[in-house]
């Protein structure tokens, strides 16, 4: 455990320890009155869900075509991140949309196109746990393709329906709301990198031990 | 003819050759496709009329579920004969023996849709004769995106374990854009009044998805396929 990660994560503890003040301090959104607030975790959660999908894409990307062997290990990390951040993001929006649409689901853009790439890491999970020897690769061309899959569900789903709202509102928000909303963004952010850097370091490490148990076979 | 295409060619020729003399693949798939649309018929049809844009909707799962079962068995041979691994360790271009296989997925899968698509257009009364061309360039570009997914993704898992199970699992997201595609454009083909500006969005759409994911397995096939 390195001293920068010990930093980090006493920075990160301290965030999220801070952050219901910070999101009780925003105002009240007028139509949707105290449900808005899911909103300070749930975008933050849902930007770090595409990160992760990003990271997975991009590591795949060098593991498949550069042939670095590392790279399986971050693929592996952030897929697993995906699924748990695209978790939280398709529980908290739905228990928004209850109250703000009337229903839990609609088929949306940004809804189906969330739950299409979830389903991609969940296949990569099911994939490197019974896929068996060799589904490292595979797993890594499944990322790859998810990556490149999202703007075509995306554009199918938007043209077939959309009622989300745009990511554009981000920028108008009044100051009062877009501090404690950045602030988590950034909370989110610090976790994100490090249970990335975490799992990545165990699957470093395992791999380690893998290799040396065959060294200590062949001796 | 150069030599990626002789390649492309023998595969082909190897895979119908294969094919031909027992037939199992086709009929089977065939079959089952047509099992497909029953099924869905006895779900979907409400006091004898269909509801709205079912037609279309059954096309589509017919051929994605019917196309899963032909990726499926059509790798199983090789692996089942240890074909794979002569095929990989050939002289040859990589991706000549993913397009050579692609095209015989194709082939089989166009087979079974010339069965399908009239009987979707006698069971629910579409116009699929009227409608001939644009449905058949939608279908067509459709098959060919599902197919070019499949392909690359039925060759990676062939040495996985519980291969059946993980081929629709990976298959099934990744393919969501060329099911609304299809479903969409074909509806929009198979209203009272067709609307052809709508039909040919989705086609430019699926014709989009062919030329990423096409190039993309292409590009993939080679390092995944590697030990």
């Amino acid at each position: 455990m390195t001293r920068s990660m010990v930093v980090m994560m006493a920075l990160a503890a301290g965030m999220f320890a801070v952050a219901p003040w910070m999101i009780d301090a925003a105002p009240y959104e007028a139509t949707m009155g105290l449900v808005y607030k899911i909103y300070f975790f749930h975008m933050p959660s849902a930007w770090m869900f595409l990160t992760a999908a990003i990271v997975a894409g991009v590591a795949s990307f060098r593991l498949l075509f550069l042939k670095r062997p590392r790279a399986e290990h971050w693929v592996t990390a952030a897929a697993e991140l995906a699924v748990v951040f695209g978790a939280f993001t398709l529980v908290t929006g739905p228990l928004w949309a209850r109250k703000a649409w009337g229903v839990w689901w609609v088929w949306d853009a940004r809804l189906t196109s969330s739950l299409m790439l979830f389903m991609i890491f969940v296949a990569y999970l099911l994939l490197k746990k019974y896929g068996g020897p060799g589904s490292d690769k595979l797993g890594a061309g499944l990322a790859l393709f998810g990556m490149a899959n999202v703007p075509f569900i995306y554009v199918s789903v938007n043209y077939w329906r959309t009622f989300h709202p745009p990511t554009s509102v981000v920028p108008t928000l009044p100051v009062a709301m877009g501090i404690p909303l950045w602030y988590c963004v950034m909370a989110f952010t610090l976790l994100f990198v490090i249970l990335l850097r975490l799992r990545a370091r165990l699957e470093h490490q395992r791999a380690r031990v893998e290799a040396l148990y065959l060294a200590e076979d062949e001796a | 003819m150069n030599a990626f295409a002789r390649i492309v060619w023998f595969v082909v020729k190897k895979d119908l050759t294969v094919e031909v003399r027992s037939l199992e693949i086709l009929s089977t798939t065939m079959f089952f496709a047509v099992t497909v649309v029953l099924m869905f018929s006895f779900g979907l049809v409400v006091d004898g009329r269909p509801l709205n844009d079912v037609a279309a909707a059954i096309l589509w799962v017919a051929i994605a579920f019917s196309g899963t079962l032909a990726l499926g068995r059509t790798f199983e041979r090789e692996r089942h004969n240890d074909t794979l691994r002569a095929l990989l360790l050939a002289p040859a271009d990589r991706p000549a023996l993913y397009v050579g296989k692609l095209l015989g997925i194709l082939l089989l899968l166009g087979l079974v849709e010339l069965v399908l698509v009239p009987l979707i257009g006698l069971l629910f009364n579409a116009p699929v004769i009227q409608q001939a061309v644009p449905l058949l360039l939608l279908v067509g570009a459709g098959t060919l995106g599902f197919a070019a997914v499949g392909t690359l993704f039925a060759a990676m898992l062939v040495r996985a374990r519980s291969r059946d199970v993980l081929l629709p699992i990976m298959l099934y997201p990744m393919t969501v854009p060329v099911m609304i595609a299809g479903v969409r454009g074909t509806a929009a083909l198979f209203q009272p009044t067709p609307d052809a500006a709508i039909a040919q969005f989705w086609l430019s759409l699926l014709a989009a998805f062919d030329v990423v994911f096409v190039i993309l397995a292409l590009w993939t096939f080679e390092p995944v396929m590697t030990d």
